[in-house]
């Protein structure tokens, strides 16, 4: 695939153009600088090279021009470099809004990646090509970093909180990705393949059930299971809010805030009900720390997804009014 | 190249040799500054994370016992100064008068220090296997010095604190972790400082300490007031702070 | 073929540091900063030893894909043991610990430092320091990484991590104590006439070194100090199960660590900035420029310390304010490289090893402070992150910077310590074995990195393969030029030319002493009327001082 003394992986993502073409000014103008100094250097050494044992150099101390121009021409190459790569790392970090969401969990030494439809693989992604690809990553142990460097992305995943990587693959074809932040023993094998494939190919791929649990259903059990079902009644009249239609739209709070409800919302709203009260409601959500596995938030989350579609009653939701701009 | 009293070897002037220590003192306490703002520093966040366990941590530790032994260390500061002041003005009989009263001073927080470390082993709130925040409220009986009111008002604010906060007792280990460390660490340099007035004394009962040399006394009464410094910051953060009562 | 300045052939003092006492016990109660220095010279040495045997195992091992040498836990534990051996028992106490206690003193105009008593203290400390850390490498080791983020260190690690962190906790104040006697000494000890503009660059690069010590080195043994507390004692602080936050680790230990490399690299700037004026009989280009960015890197380097978190998911607002401070940081580097490289113009070259070691170190920090930018530049940072590229870059700053102007310094400064001369062209060659080595260990490390291979990994991809053979062969070479050093300056000690007060001529006040020198320094307090680096004012060098204008209008 590639040459024993290759330069840089494949570029097989939409921001894998960019960071390359920003390594490479930063490449080209640090060249310049390093090649300048040497023949600098090497010139001053030959010409300037001792001719008798006792002689001595000229008397200068310095010179205030140069000082200025090389202390402001570097500050401005500098603060160059720095603004195209804030600009690149904000879109990096600023995930669109049509993605398609892969919930990802890392744990030593693995990786088990779960599909929008609950399809579940370990240590693989199949993901199609020229879409928006979003990974939410939860650690069940140490701090771990999902890595593929054909698309030039890495993201730390941490323990006790969700970190998001979104991309965009361009290229169809086999791709490797490395856990890259120092876990423990497997460290270095605890990688895998994504495999990026053509839209109709992956569709087929994805609806090949063959023994998979879907975590919408999944989800679907364990909010009857665990009596969710009893307050949030879909039509509003329960007492807990309505959760159809709320997966993603602002939620009007208590003491006036809005807060979007993403998958760390839900989360919390699960383990620490008491954390953010919706407007109108009383705080009698019980929590359910140790009742519910990182997985079964996940499904609980995805049913809770599967609800957008659904009609939202016109009383009873928790979501914010359109004109509502949150005060504070 | 060292007698006491006289100049060292390296010096040249006494003068140079009383700048050097002091500088030397002065630079030594920055580094302390760093040290426990590091610890003050992951409190300070911790208490923001987790206010419900840590206010409650608040209201769980004796403000009597810590402002008494505030009102200690402040009295010790002055008797240090005190200390300082003969020293300076050659009231060689004063001095060692001073220096006992600091150290008797200090003797009293540490005994303070004892009797809130004792009462915290007792009532299960040192962090590890056995912490338990609610241990006093489910077995009254076996903390017979909290008195049967406060004990029902410590319930009640148990009560909301756990449904506020449902992992209350490992957040409220985390407090007590902090108190432990920040008072320990405090404590520590309490009893270096009690070492050095010890040296001190032993010193001026010998008349060493002259209007013309008495560095020595001057860099431990600084030492000394910066221990109290860090007591200053220490009571309001663990023991005032969002306290119930 | 030494144009050293031609001298009457020197004398050897009769009476001096070295022997003015005799036994094991007049050096290890020592407070003479001399021995001292001579004290630490054989300790870093010793953990030079040891961390470089960490590191030929680690290339040994990675000469394959698979690797054969090693299981994947003695691999982990190699790497990581490698990197606290170096980091905090070589690097930081090197040039400080055994230039500056040597030199600073003498460069001053004074009889010893400050506090000499406590000198010696922090040379035990360091010592009690190694012993807990060498006693966790043997009984159990550690594998956590020298960074010991949590919670792998408190929480999952299987190795022996609580005497390794006590042992570095402890070495902190070794460091404390060197950085606090030097901030004095400056302040309170320099010779009448010795202002702050006549001291020599060698020293202001350890004053701003030392305010980096005194001020960071508390903060990463609080931080060491409750990750003990949070595995012995099962403590959350850090620990995502209990409420605790592994980035707050990350952050309290970054405050320090990233400092902390400011500490291991000013003093080698300051003995460039010694080396390079010496050696082309020429003042430095710049002095007060140079002495402010040394100033400028120990301030803004407080600042900088969450480049090394730009990808764990914190505010994209502080990664931008982080990224730019840290772009600041390299500009007063840059500075210092340009000034430098002003100082060789209108000078009268000479090629002795000192000045082999200040040209490659040049070249080296060029190469490793440039890197930084891909680095620090977010967009970037995205990808080599991690990766073997940062390996690269640190090992061009440490290695390629720190270890050659240490080297450096030590042939410089050996006739003053010794009394003798080192073999010249043994040791020309021993330099450039060493920059051969050094490169071709190194610089396909960068390839690997942005090729995508992660650090830390006991096996590899094949694809990364041959790279890595370039890296191990260029280690061969590297180990090389360590060794020759160590054996010849031994040798030189005993059998060396004997080198006379001034053998280069040089311009410092440590050269108005004998080689070696006596216990007081000086016999009487000099007086400095002299401005640093004046090869033209000062007659007693015995250079030829009129002639040398011939070259002032090039």
């Amino acid at each position: 695939m590639q040459s024993p003394l290759p330069f840089f992986p494949e570029q097989a993502s939409s921001i894998a153009g960019s960071v390359d073409a920003l390594f490479s000014f930063i490449l080209l103008t640090c060249l310049f600088f390093a090649v300048l100094v040497t023949l600098l250097a090497i010139f001053a050494a030959f010409r300037y090279r001792r001719q008798s044992p006792n002689e001595v150099g000229a008397d200068i101390e310095g010179n205030l021009a140069l000082e200025v121009g090389w202390t402001v021409i570097p500050l401005i190459i500098a603060l160059g470099m720095f603004a195209w790569g804030a600009v690149i790392y904000t879109h990096f970090r600023t995930a669109p809004k049509d993605t398609i969401d892969i919930y990802v969990v890392g744990k030593q030494w693995m990786w088990r990646l779960e599909q929008p439809n609950g399809k579940r693989e370990i240590n693989e992604l199949h993901i199609p090509v020229g879409r928006n690809i979003k990974l939410i990553m939860g650690s069940e142990d140490v701090i771990h970093n999902f890595y593929v460097p054909a698309f030039r992305v890495k993201m730390d995943v941490v323990p006790g909180r969700y970190n998001t990587l979104w991309f965009q693959p361009t290229k169809i074809g086999k791709y490797h990705f490395f856990c890259s932040q120092y876990c423990g023993t497997n460290h270095a094998v605890m990688g895998g393949w994504v495999t990026v494939m053509d839209p109709a190919e992956y569709s087929a791929w994805l609806s090949d059930e063959s023994g998979e649990v879907n975590p919408v259903s999944a989800g679907e059990k364990l909010f009857t299971q665990l009596a969710c079902n009893t307050c949030h009644l879909p039509n509003g009249t329960g007492r807990a809010p309505s959760l159809n239609g709320v997966y993603g739209a602002k939620v009007l709070l208590a003491d006036g805030t809005t807060v979007t409800a993403d998958d760390s919302y839900i989360r919390e709203s699960i383990l620490q009900p008491k954390a953010k009260i919706v407007a109108g409601y009383q705080p009698v959500m019980p929590t359910f720390q140790g009742l519910v596995s990182e997985e079964q938030i996940l499904n609980l989350t995805a049913y809770i997804k599967s609800l957008q579609s659904q009609p939202v009653p016109a009383k009873g939701a928790g979501i914010a009014p359109a004109n509502a701009a949150g005060k504070k | 190249m060292h007698r006491t009293g006289a100049l060292y070897g390296q010096f040249e002037t006494l003068e140079q040799q009383k700048d050097t220590a002091t500088l030397g003192m002065w630079i030594f306490l920055v580094t302390e500054v760093m040290f426990f703002g590091g610890i003050m520093l992951a409190y300070t966040i911790n208490r923001h994370t987790y206010f419900t366990a840590f206010a409650m941590g608040s209201s769980m530790i004796s403000l009597p016992l810590g402002t008494t032994n505030t009102i200690v260390l402040l009295a010790s500061s002055f008797t240090m100064a005190m200390g300082v002041w003969s020293a300076q003005t050659g009231k060689k009989k004063l001095l060692p008068i001073f220096l006992t009263l600091t150290i008797i001073l200090g003797f009293a927080f540490f005994y303070v220090k004892y009797v809130e470390y004792s009462q915290k082993f007792h009532h299960h709130l040192v962090p590890g296997k056995t912490f338990d925040v609610n241990y006093c409220v489910n077995n009254p009986s076996k903390c017979e010095d909290i008195s049967p009111a406060d004990l029902d008002k410590e319930r009640e604010e148990l009560q909301r604190a756990n449904a506020a906060d449902p992992n209350l007792n490992s957040h409220a280990q985390l407090y007590f972790s902090a108190y432990f460390g920040m008072t320990g660490l405090h404590a520590l340099h309490m009893i270096i400082g009690a070492g050095l007035l010890f040296w001190l004394l032993h010193g001026s009962l010998k008349g060493l300490y002259t209007p013309q040399w008495n560095t020595p006394v001057d860099i431990v009464g600084l030492y000394w007031h910066f221990v109290d410094i860090v007591w200053i910051y220490l009571f309001p953060l663990l023991y005032l702070i969002d306290r119930h009562r | 073929m030494s144009t050293a300045a031609t001298t009457p052939s020197a004398v050897f003092p009769e009476k001096h540091y070295l022997n003015a006492t005799y036994g094991i016990r007049s050096w290890l109660l020592t407070t003479d900063h001399k021995r001292i220095a001579l004290l630490y010279l054989v300790s870093v040495t010793a953990f030079f030893f040891v961390g470089g045997f960490f590191a030929m195992m680690i290339r040994l091992h990675l000469l394959t894909p698979n690797g054969y040498v090693l299981t994947p836990d003695m691999y982990n534990r190699m790497f990581t043991m490698h990197g606290v051996a170096m980091i905090f028992f070589f690097l930081i106490p090197s040039i400080p610990a055994v230039l500056g206690n040597f030199l600073i003193p003498l460069m001053v105009g004074a009889k010893d430092l400050a506090f000499p008593r406590i000198n010696l203290l922090s040379w035990y400390i360091y010592i009690i320091g190694g012993a807990f850390t060498l006693y966790s490498m043997v009984t159990g080791g550690l594998d956590t990484g020298w960074t010991f983020y949590t919670p792998l260190s408190t929480v999952y690690s299987n190795s022996a991590v609580a005497p390794a962190v006590v042992g570095v906790f402890i070495t902190g104040f070794s460091s404390i104590l060197t950085g606090l006697n030097f901030l004095v000494t400056v302040h309170t000890m320099r010779a009448p006439g010795m202002t702050w503009f006549r001291l020599p660059l060698f020293v202001w690069a350890h004053y701003a070194t030392s305010v980096v010590m005194i001020l960071g080195t508390p903060v990463i043994a609080i931080t060491l100090g409750l990750a003990a507390m949070e595995r012995v004692f099962g403590l959350g602080f850090f620990n995502p199960a209990m409420g605790g936050d592994p980035i707050l680790f990350q952050h309290l230990f970054w405050f320090y660590s990233h400092p902390a490399v400011y500490i291991m690299i000013l003093p080698a700037m300051g003995v460039i900035s010694e080396l390079i004026p010496t050696f082309a009989r020429k003042k430095l280009f710049g002095y007060h420029f140079v002495a402010a960015a040394s100033l400028a890197i120990a301030v803004i380097g407080f600042l900088v310390w969450t480049h090394h978190m730009f990808l764990t998911g914190q505010s994209t607002y502080a990664a931008i304010a982080f990224s730019l401070l840290t772009f600041l940081v390299a500009i007063p580097s840059a500075v210092k490289v340009f000034n430098w490289t002003a100082t060789l113009f209108g000078g009268s070259i000479s090629f002795d090893t000192p000045m082999l070691y200040a040209f490659g170190f040049l070249g080296l920090f060029l190469i490793g402070g440039l890197t930084g930018l891909f680095l620090g530049c977010l967009g970037t940072d995205i990808h080599i992150h991690d990766t073997y590229f940062v390996v690269a870059h640190f090992h061009y700053i440490m290695v390629g910077g720190a270890v050659m102007g240490y080297l450096g310094g030590l042939h410089f400064w050996w006739p003053k310590i010794t009394g003798r001369m080192y073999p010249e062209w043994l040791a020309r060659i021993a330099a450039l074995i060493l920059f051969v080595g050094f490169n071709l260990t190194f610089f396909p490390q960068f390839l690997l990195g942005y090729n995508g291979m992660p650090r830390r990994y006991h096996v590899y991809p094949p694809e990364y393969q041959v790279y890595n053979v370039m890296s191990t062969a260029g280690a061969s070479i590297l180990a090389v030029g360590y060794l020759l050093p160590m054996i010849y300056l031994v040798w030189a000690t005993f059998y060396g030319k004997v080198a006379g007060d001034n053998p280069w001529p040089a311009t410092g006040l440590e050269w108005k002493t004998p080689s070696p020198p006596p216990t007081e320094n000086f016999p009487v307090t000099p007086v400095v009327t002299w401005e640093p680096y004046d090869f033209h004012n000062r007659k007693d060098l015995g250079l030829e001082v009129g002639l040398a204008e011939a070259h002032a209008d090039d």
